[in-house]
């Protein structure tokens, strides 16, 4: 088991009244294993995304239950204890492309970020590593895009150079959090069978976050479906979509839009 | 068609310009600027003292490349301290946030208060007078607005995707502060430093008139202001020079305070 989440629960308290946003959320993860959560805006599904990851360090924000990573405690342990496993066994891409790269900073050097912080290796051998990378999400020219900066890149460019950066240490985990959102239709396409190709070469695990019922139907093999932080229901993939059982999950694959097939 | 930035050509040219005159009477000086000479007192402007002598007799063009060194060396240091310390509290105040940031602004707030001369005096009275001082009260004075900016800035920055990526890669707080975020807030810091150098010029010449700075015969702008006003009617070479000088200084880095702003923001 990689990943186990039992019974999560997450509340802010920055508003005179504690407002909970995740309830009792449940996960079990097997290596290699692609997972969707799917859910309108507000459904918890980001919350839970972040919590995993260690990246809700807020005061004002408690959390109950259990996240169990490879044995770590990821609700408990120690900034330290996280650290050395952010970016090395568990990495994150981001919704927003635009954004999620620092802008006076080179391509090169962000991808190999998570490089420096957890290896030892030499310059040479980490832009060697770096160009892989940036080859492996199927960039052109990786040597200009090494040298380039953020704002040189376009939307899918810059998002394929997360997937590099998050690959580049073959974690076990990777939590995708809504990367496709931001892109063009025919862009999410690619990203999302890349996301494929790679989890299966490097066996690893992917939480997909979407609220495109689509793109997770061709990419997870589970779904969760999420509405107001409560889980609504989960499954095999194929079973939701075919014959789904609550009504808020049927309410949401008749809103996929259908292109009829008389028109061209 | 691009608009020129003129205020950063003509600011970097006038700053260029007083730099190389500050160098040169770093290593040369035509006259030994604290040497008097009774036979040359209050002597014209000629091609052999070019700014005139001084009621000692001292030659005023030396004196004023010395005394431009002496206010930018104070004006560097009195910048250095105030940014580097207020880079430190603003980092901190602004990424963790909390009763640090609560308490250490309050501070700043306190110290705000003040205005930055007046504060300086009160250093001073504490530390007593002398270059050196007048560097470290100034600097103290100048650590709240440096410390407010950069806190504002970290503020901004700090929940950024990209900051976020950091974290995620596993950065430690440290390397989150200031290799990734610290650079994001140079176009701020960069023209508000300029600034900064403006007003340790102009609070540096402002000591040194009052007597506390840099301590005669030792060359200073402010103090041959402060020495010339008695003579202000007589011989208003020796107050017009040292204080074009100051003018100078602050001109140009006003100027490019402004062109630096132009240039960052592409406005």
């Amino acid at each position: 088991m990689l990943l186990q989440v039992k019974d999560l629960n997450i509340e802010f308290h920055d508003h005179a009244r504690p407002e909970t946003v995740v309830h009792h959320f449940n996960l079990d993860m097997e290596e290699g294993e692609i997972v969707g959560i799917v859910g309108e805006s507000g459904s918890g599904k980001s919350m839970s995304a972040l919590a995993i990851a260690g990246l809700l360090s807020r005061k004002d924000i408690t959390k109950t239950g259990n996240i169990l990573f490879e044995n770590i405690d990821v609700l408990n342990a120690s900034r330290v204890e996280i650290r050395a496993i952010q970016g090395n066994d568990i990495a994150m891409i981001f919704q927003e492309p635009m954004t999620s790269l620092n802008p006076l900073k080179k391509i090169g050097w962000q991808v190999e970020e998570s490089l420096r912080i957890h290896t030892d290796y030499d310059k040479e051998t980490r832009k060697k590593m770096a160009l892989d990378a940036l080859a492996a999400v199927e960039l052109p020219d990786v040597e200009r895009v090494y040298n380039s900066y953020p704002h040189n890149l376009s939307g899918g460019m810059r998002q394929r150079v997360m997937i590099a950066s998050a690959f580049i240490n073959n974690p076990k985990l990777l939590i995708a959090d809504e990367p496709t959102t931001a892109l063009d239709v025919t862009i999410q396409a690619g990203i999302v069978k890349l996301l494929k190709k790679l989890g299966r070469e490097k066996g690893t695990a992917i939480l997909f976050i979407s609220h495109d019922l689509s793109l997770v139907r061709q990419l997870c093999s589970r779904v969760i479906v999420m509405q107001n932080g409560y889980v609504v229901e989960q499954g095999m993939t194929e079973e939701i979509f075919t014959c789904p059982k609550e009504d808020y999950t049927k309410r949401l694959i008749a809103a996929i839009p259908q292109v009829p097939k008389t028109e061209v | 068609m691009k608009q020129k930035n003129y205020n950063f050509i003509i600011g970097g040219s006038i700053t260029c310009f007083m730099v190389l005159l500050i160098l040169v009477g770093f290593f040369y000086t035509p006259y030994d600027p604290e040497k008097m000479d009774s036979s040359l007192k209050f002597a014209d402007v000629s091609l052999k003292h070019i700014m005139g002598c001084d009621n000692f007799g001292r030659d005023m063009f030396s004196r004023i490349l010395k005394g431009c060194g002496t206010t930018l060396f104070v004006a560097t240091g009195t910048v250095l301290i105030g940014a580097l310390m207020g880079i430190l509290i603003g980092a901190f105040t602004g990424y963790y946030g909390g009763l640090l940031d609560e308490v250490l602004m309050r501070v700043i707030d306190a110290l705000f208060a003040f205005p930055s001369i007046l504060l300086a005096l009160v250093f001073i009275a504490v530390l007593g007078s002398g270059k050196n001082n007048v560097i470290l009260a100034l600097g103290i004075a100048f650590i709240p607005s440096f410390a407010r900016i950069v806190r504002s800035e970290f503020i901004r920055c700090k929940n950024m995707d990209y900051v976020m990526l950091a974290k995620i890669s596993g950065a430690s707080d440290l390397r989150i502060m200031f290799v990734h975020i610290l650079p994001n807030t140079m176009t701020v810091l960069l023209s508000s430093i300029m600034i900064g150098f403006n007003n340790a010029v102009l609070a540096e010449a402002g000591m040194s008139y009052l007597g506390i700075g840099a301590q005669p015969p030792e060359p200073s702008l402010g103090l041959m202001l402060s020495e010339s006003q008695t003579y202000l009617f007589s011989e208003p070479g020796m107050v017009l020079f040292p204080g074009l000088m100051i003018i100078l200084l602050v001109l140009g880095f006003a100027l490019l305070a402004e062109g630096l702003k132009t240039r960052n923001t592409g406005k």
